[in-house]
């Protein structure tokens, strides 16, 4: 392997120990969002702070919220893997073209 | 780093709203502009959202015992400087306040000037900064990226501390208290987003190189140079 696929690699493990690690050796916990953490901050020392507006809509069940979650993942995941691909493959149809054709010819 | 719906009072949400909307309207414009005057950007433009776009959907764990989002905010910034990923950031939140309770519109101002405006341009100058103390790129792209993402939060945290200062300890006792829940648990996260972004910019040097070249990314080089 090319010393670029190691780093690619090497980059990838990282990330994944980042994440992988606090659920591995950190104390049981359930994981709360940050954001509900700090809502109960705020209601803890603020008794008697109301929200004044209410979302326009609630996914109503957690199975729902994830579900959406997933759309809004699948959806960005989506366009960054077209585009990625797109570019991917105008580079190797340039190259392939390169060595007849010179200058490569980006425009398919 | 979603304050939530009806959680900051009135006159807050009224402010952060009216910080929030010029750079909002700023970068609509910024991105109008880039459509128009170079179609070719549309690609990269749409990269960037997407990115911002999964990377706030997904909730990860850290060390603190609680989970967060990263922003992804940075590659929008370094890509297309600053000003898009107000615009491009401010969907993403508004996406998620009105499909998914997630945040929402009274803290959309809050949140938009945090995640679309403070991050991006805390970014963009950690990635200026960076690059040209190091000289290379992909450093100034894992600073950059990770300062996009840590500086959001504390931004966050920062504004909830104003909204509900300590009884006792004022501004800077909440602030503490909220960058104990926020900043912290986003270390890790933020480091995370750095490789992240380093990975997605190696894919890019090499497959975009037009593009980052006109963009001023990268400066235009006949010979093929390694980007490691």
């Amino acid at each position: 392997m090319t010393r670029r696929t190691w780093v690619t690699l090497a980059l990838v493990a990282s990330v994944v120990a980042l994440f992988a690690l606090p659920l591995v050796l950190g104390a049981p916990s359930d994981y709360a969002g940050t954001d509900s953490v700090a809502t109960a901050e705020i209601q803890a020392s603020n008794p008697g702070y109301e929200p004044w507006f209410d979302s326009v809509f609630s996914p109503g069940s957690s199975e729902v919220e994830s579900g959406l979650f997933a759309l809004q993942a699948a959806l960005g995941g989506g366009v960054l893997g077209y585009v990625l691909g797109r570019l991917r493959g105008r580079r190797s149809r340039a190259t392939a073209e390169a060595p007849t054709s010179g200058p490569a010819d980006t425009t398919p | 780093m979603h304050i939530a719906e009806g959680f900051l009072p009135p006159a807050h949400a009224i402010g952060w709203t009216i910080a929030a909307a010029p750079f909002v309207v700023h970068g609509a414009r910024a991105v109008v502009k880039e459509v128009r005057e170079n179609p070719e950007s549309t690609l990269l433009l749409g990269a960037a959202g997407a990115f911002t776009f999964v990377l706030s959907a997904i909730k990860l764990p850290s060390v603190t015992g609680s989970s967060s989002h990263p922003t992804g905010t940075g590659v929008g910034a370094i890509l297309f400087r600053p000003p898009v990923m107000a615009l491009l950031g401010t969907v993403v939140l508004l996406f998620q306040a009105l499909l998914l309770a997630h945040g929402g519109l009274t803290t959309l101002g809050a949140n938009a000037f945090s995640m679309a405006v403070v991050g991006p341009w805390a970014g963009y100058g950690t990635y200026r900064l960076a690059r040209r103390a190091s000289g290379n790129l992909l450093v100034g792209v894992f600073a950059g990226m990770m300062i996009a993402d840590l500086s959001t939060y504390v931004t966050t945290s920062l504004q909830l501390a104003l909204a509900f200062p300590d009884a006792e300890s004022g501004f800077l006792g909440a602030a503490v208290k909220f960058l104990g829940v926020f900043a912290v648990t986003q270390v890790p996260l933020a480091v995370a987003e750095g490789f992240l972004g380093v990975l997605l910019f190696r894919v890019l040097t090499v497959n975009a190189r037009p593009e980052l070249e006109r963009l001023g990314v990268l400066r235009p080089q006949p010979t093929d140079e390694a980007t490691r």
